[in-house]
């Protein structure tokens, strides 16, 4: 698979946000001098990875982690500090809003809540009709009906309720349309930012089938953001998991549920509540997740990580390939030490 | 009486101005010393106003319209608000889904713990802090001490909500009613939380009301379930029986849409359509337009909760 050409790849992106305010917030008073500092939210920290043509990509990690900015920088809609975004080759992050057009085209974007991502004040065909005509303004009132006629029945909208506004409808058919208006433009690219978790199991299931069934049909290829383990399980080729803001471990969604090598990795997993299974033994980690204000030296886990040594505290961990095609980050991977 | 709590025939109606709507439809369920019992269900089955009404905290326009609750042999259903203040919070606590909405911005953790205690008993502050201080310990907080000087701000969310375990804990209730408790939470967290509380009740011989949406985290942490569709149970029983071999088609839908209980890539098992709204159940079976299986009878006339083959009791004409 890696001999193809990946779609999206992005390379040492690195987005920090500023939060310290204004300048009299900035200045502070230390050692008898004023001293004047930012503060910084280092939300993502130098991740690379790529996105390969017709397959899901599951971006995985708790809140917090740097999830929704990646998929923000990669749609364009933060720029990065640093670092590429390649789309299909070409470079993408440092273009204007005119050259970004051709692309907004090719990738779209699911959000997370229905009920805020639909405007209220305008009808389902509105929400639909805008898109179509500012990308395509030649095409005529026939074509612009079709268009949307196809895509809501492809959804499972019934298209008589097209003329009717969000509130109408319930949160399962809100996200249907939400995945409809990311569709209207046939994208090939799309980046889906927890679609499915403000719905409720039954409806979650209608939605993933969905979501599943038109990456078949129109030759999709997703980027999946979410925090449920279980949902990137079933839908995933691969998974990269994400922790502070950087990439821990990058692997094949097989692998990385059944052998998950990075120690992070492997408390996540053993903390999924199976149905039917009787308590599993989870791996407790210890402490809590560090802020993203002041980054921990070396990797960025050690604090937690019950194999962390001396090595950790002050190197931080390259990314490395293992046999299986998978990525981590991690000494004590790297070094073959015990996790029993 | 020898149950710890018993609900009877539970209806509640909220009173709107197109007409009453019956939230909770007759339900029944028991609660013994120490046991663990979950509650599951989407999104307005009716599991959080029958947590809420457990301790008489519906407020209005809803009401309880029929039945009653006996906890410890007592009609606590009758009780008076004030008779009801010696139960609610100190005999029988409940834990929400959100720890920052739950604690006060505005004042540390150990001031609230010791407003809770010294509202249900004569002590004083030092001897409040002291238990406050034991309690915070049980539920496992790092340099518990600090922790009192703090403000809810101050703290993560996971830890939140083991404050919000702790304080419900002062007055060692005899019941927890946890109201999904670790759905603002992360995975890891989650594990910890459930792993607390199950220890709690074994330790502390306390019986717990799982309120939740996720079968997952019910299926580890109880001995029975209670499946609510539309304001009714349509399945109770022990978890192993509900979980693994369930009767009702909506049981088995909810299961089978739980990702990871089919093959990754294959399609999920759906259960079409929503939920009624409260206000538009069907006639007979409220689960009827969404069931595979539905024959005439099925919307012509409720089916009763009976016991089935598998050990489970579940309201259903077709399936044994």
């Amino acid at each position: 698979m890696n001999t193809k050409k990946p779609l999206v790849s992005i390379n040492n992106v690195v987005k920090h946000f500023d939060i310290s305010g204004g300048l009299l917030d900035q200045l502070s008073f230390k050692g008898g001098k004023i001293r004047y500092e930012k503060t910084t939210v280092k939300a993502v920290n130098d991740i690379s990875l790529f996105v390969n043509r017709g397959e899901t990509l599951s971006v995985v990690g708790e809140s917090g982690c740097g999830k929704s900015t990646l998929a923000r920088v990669i749609m364009g809609l933060y720029p990065p500090n640093s670092g590429q975004v390649l789309y299909d080759g070409q470079r993408i992050d440092n273009l204007s809003h005119n050259q970004w057009l051709p692309f907004r085209k090719k990738m779209q974007m699911i959000f997370q809540d229905p009920y805020a991502s639909l405007n209220p004040r305008k009808t389902v065909r509105q929400t639909l009709e805008e898109p179509l005509r500012f990308h395509n303004p030649r095409l005529t009132s026939t074509q612009v009906n079709d268009k949307i006629a196809e895509v809501v029945e492809q959804v499972g909208v019934d298209p008589v309720w097209i003329t009717r506004y969000p509130h109408e409808f319930s949160g399962g058919q809100r996200q249907r349309i939400s995945i409809a208006r990311g569709l209207i433009l046939d994208p090939e690219f799309i980046v889906a930012d927890e679609p499915v978790s403000a719905l409720d199991v039954s409806i979650q299931a209608q939605i993933l089938n969905l979501l599943m069934e038109l990456a078949e049909k129109r030759n999709l290829t997703y980027l999946f953001i979410t925090h449920d383990l279980s949902v990137v399980n079933h839908i995933s080729t691969r998974v990269a998991v994400l922790y502070l803001g950087t990439l821990c471990e990058l692997a094949c969604a097989h692998d990385l549920f059944c052998e998950p090598r990075h120690p992070y990795t492997r408390a996540l997993i053993s903390a999924i509540p199976k149905v039917g299974e009787k308590k599993a033994k989870h791996i407790r980690l210890k402490g809590e997740v560090p802020t993203p204000v002041f980054l921990p030296r070396g990797c960025v886990f050690h604090g937690r990580c019950v194999y962390a040594n001396d090595r950790c505290t002050r190197e931080v961990p390259e990314l490395m390939e293992l046999s299986n095609g998978g990525f981590v980050a991690c000494h004590a991977v790297e070094e073959n030490r015990s996790m029993e | 009486m020898s149950h710890l709590l018993e609900v009877r025939d539970l209806e509640v109606k909220f009173a709107l101005r197109s007409g009453d709507i019956t939230a909770i439809d007759g339900i029944d369920f028991t609660l013994d010393q120490g046991e663990r019992l979950g509650i599951v269900g989407e999104s307005g089955a009716g599991k959080s106003v029958t947590g809420f009404s457990i301790i008489n905290l519906i407020s209005k326009p809803g009401f309880i319209s029929r039945g009653s609750i006996y906890f410890e042999g007592n009609k606590i259903s009758d009780y008076s608000d004030s008779q009801m203040r010696t139960i609610r919070g100190n005999r029988i606590s409940m834990i929400f889904q959100d720890p920052m909405m739950t604690l006060n911005p505005v004042f540390t953790i150990g001031f609230q713990m010791i407003e809770t205690l010294r509202a249900h008993k004569k002590i004083s502050k030092s001897d409040a802090r002291a238990i406050a201080l034991e309690k915070l310990k049980k539920v496992q907080i790092p340099s518990p001490e600090e922790r009192l000087d703090q403000y809810p701000h101050e703290l993560s969310g996971g830890m939140r909500q083991r404050i919000i375990i702790a304080i419900s804990l002062l007055v060692n209730p005899a019941i927890i009613i946890a109201d999904e408790p670790t759905t603002a939470l992360d995975v890891t967290i989650q594990a910890e939380i459930m792993d607390l509380l199950q220890q709690l009740c074994e330790t502390e011989k306390m019986g717990l009301i799982l309120i939740t949406h996720d079968l997952g985290v019910v299926s580890q942490v109880t001995e029975k379930i209670a499946v609510m569709y539309a304001g009714k149970i349509i399945e109770f029983g022990p978890t192993d029986q509900v979980v693994h071999s369930p009767v009702h088609p909506y049981t088995t839908g909810l299961i089978g849409s739980i990702p990871g209980s089919t093959a990754p890539g294959e399609k999920l098992l759906q259960i079409p359509g929503m939920m009624p709204t409260l206000s538009n159940i069907p006639e007979g079976c409220a689960f009827n337009p969404r069931c595979d299986l539905c024959e005439p009878i099925c919307t012509r006339k409720t089916p009763p909760l009976e016991k089935k083959q598998n050990g489970t009791m579940a309201a259903c004409h077709i399936k044994d």
